[in-house]
């Protein structure tokens, strides 16, 4: 006869205090994750505990996750969505390797929270093998299925993993209903990112008055970002929310004095100069900070030039479009090639107000928002890079193009 | 970013525009030509307007939203109200 452990013994794990949170044990050992973490809680109340904690959607869109949990009809797909298709990205692979743990309990919680009848991790290829032998060292592992997606820009949309995960196409889907309702065919899908569920993970442990302990009223818990460019120690770093960008820089070990601008949120987020590097980081567009997005950092060194790594970065996400929709399919290069004849010095006096005009023309046209994101990016680099901007039209560059 | 939108916009009806089907054949834009016009491709742009996906319909247009709806060749456009 077999006897239920009494609740005494049940290892409650221990808060990680002060940072790093995700971090610690920073292990992909599924006994050492659970004899620091301990045991994975009761979904009971777990989405008013993470309404309480404040916390926001850390793939990029920064919606409040507790809202997005509430909304979820039952019976559907939970998808821990670690696709991240940002380049600048990196803390969702970080997550996998050092912590894989962590983003399958969050996933298993929601799932318990959400009444979800299947589990669903979508990773890329790089980190299928990481995950599924995670996932087979856990206990009713079985149940979580792994779905390896295209390692494309726009296959982490929500839409585009719910799609994969059912489909294996990695492509936006046109939506007039919410993902998280369900729709003809289509069981209600919650498309949570991976950083987001680690996140659930400990504050269904440990509760919202603790992730609240670290960070700020508008950006409570503590935020993955992840730093590169002319900084001197690059990659994944785990900070309290509200670090400013002067702050971010210094814990990446960089002088704010020899960096000309940042782009902060991948490259659908926002460039920001010097006299930005003071306001903090914010999970979403409101006025009162610079949009988290997905949480990278990138700093362009003084004497690097703005228009050529804008013109880069704008040809890129051309390339990257899925070439569902028109809008997108037609004005992402035609864009990048307008901005490519600025750094090129073509001295046209129409060109600055062809770029804005075709930014502007692609944006709200699109089953993603893929071509609001890339004509946000260059909308802010035309206002950053103002100087560039007029010396490339008077046939110039006093910076390095690179 | 689309998230919440006014009760107002909710409960009237749209016109939305399935972006991955429409291949800018121009139909609509002849039949709400006050309110679609076309982009240097041939797709349809909202004149004025706040949101380019989904076209707020007065009553009077209905009619030739419903047309435009039914006649569309790619079957790209849907009038939704929730």
């Amino acid at each position: 006869m077999t006897l239920t452990a009494p609740t005494a013994t049940r290892n409650r794990g221990r808060a990680p205090q002060g940072l790093p949170r995700l971090f610690t044990p920073g292990t992909a050992d599924f006994g050492a994750h659970r004899a620091a973490f301990g045991e994975l809680p009761h979904a009971t109340g777990l989405i008013d505990e993470v309404a309480a904690a404040g916390l926001t959607g850390r793939g990029g869109a920064g919606f409040p996750t507790a809202r997005k949990l509430a909304a979820m009809g039952t019976h559907g797909i939970a998808i821990a969505n670690a696709s991240e298709g940002e380049p600048l990205s990196t803390k969702d692979a970080a997550l996998l390797t050092y912590a894989p743990h962590l983003v399958l309990d969050g996933l298993e919680l929601v799932g318990r929270a959400v009444h979800a009848k299947q589990l669903v991790v979508v990773v890329k290829a790089a980190h299928e093998d990481v995950v599924r032998r995670a996932v087979g060292d856990r206990p009713g592992g079985s149940r979580i299925v792994v779905r390896v997606t295209e390692d494309r820009y726009v296959s982490g949309e929500a839409s585009a993993v719910a799609r994969v995960a059912s489909t294996g196409i990695a492509k936006p889907v046109d939506r007039t209903v919410r993902l998280t309702s369900r729709e003809f065919r289509r069981p209600p899908t919650l498309v949570q990112n991976a950083e987001t569920l680690a996140h659930i993970a400990l504050i269904g442990r440990f509760g919202a008055t603790w992730f609240r302990s670290l960070g700020t009223t508008s950006d409570p818990g503590t935020r993955l970002l992840t730093v590169s460019g002319d900084v001197g120690a690059p990659g994944p770093i785990e900070m309290a929310g509200g670090a400013t960008v002067a702050q971010i820089l210094d814990a990446a070990d960089t002088d704010p004095a020899g960096i000309r601008a940042v782009l902060v949120g991948g490259y659908h987020g926002t460039w920001v100069g010097p006299r930005d590097f003071a306001r903090p980081l914010v999970p979403r567009q409101d006025g009162s900070g610079i949009p988290a997005g997905a949480g990278s950092i990138y700093a362009l060194g003084a004497g690097s030039c703005g228009i050529a790594l804008t013109a880069g970065i704008a040809r890129y996400l051309a390339d990257q479009s899925a070439g569902q929709c028109g809008p997108c399919l037609n004005g992402l290069p035609a864009l990048a090639s307008a901005l490519e004849r600025l750094r090129a010095g073509n001295r046209d006096p129409a060109l600055a107000g062809r770029i804005q005009g075709l930014a502007g023309l692609v944006i709200g046209r699109g089953s993603c928002h893929h071509p609001d994101g890339t004509a946000h990016m260059v909308g802010s680099a035309m206002d950053v890079f103002a100087v560039d901007v007029s010396a490339h039209l008077q046939g110039y560059c006093t910076e390095v193009h690179r | 970013m689309s998230g919440v939108r006014s009760t107002e916009a909710r409960s009237s009806p749209r016109l939305h525009i399935d972006w991955t089907a429409c291949d800018g054949r121009g139909l609509c834009t002849e039949l709400l030509e006050r309110r679609l016009t076309r982009d240097p491709w041939g797709y349809p742009l909202a004149v004025g307007g706040s949101s380019r996906n989904d076209l707020v319909l007065s009553e009077e247009e209905l009619p030739a939203a419903r047309d435009a709806v039914a006649l569309c060749p790619r079957l790209a456009l849907s009038i939704v109200t929730r």
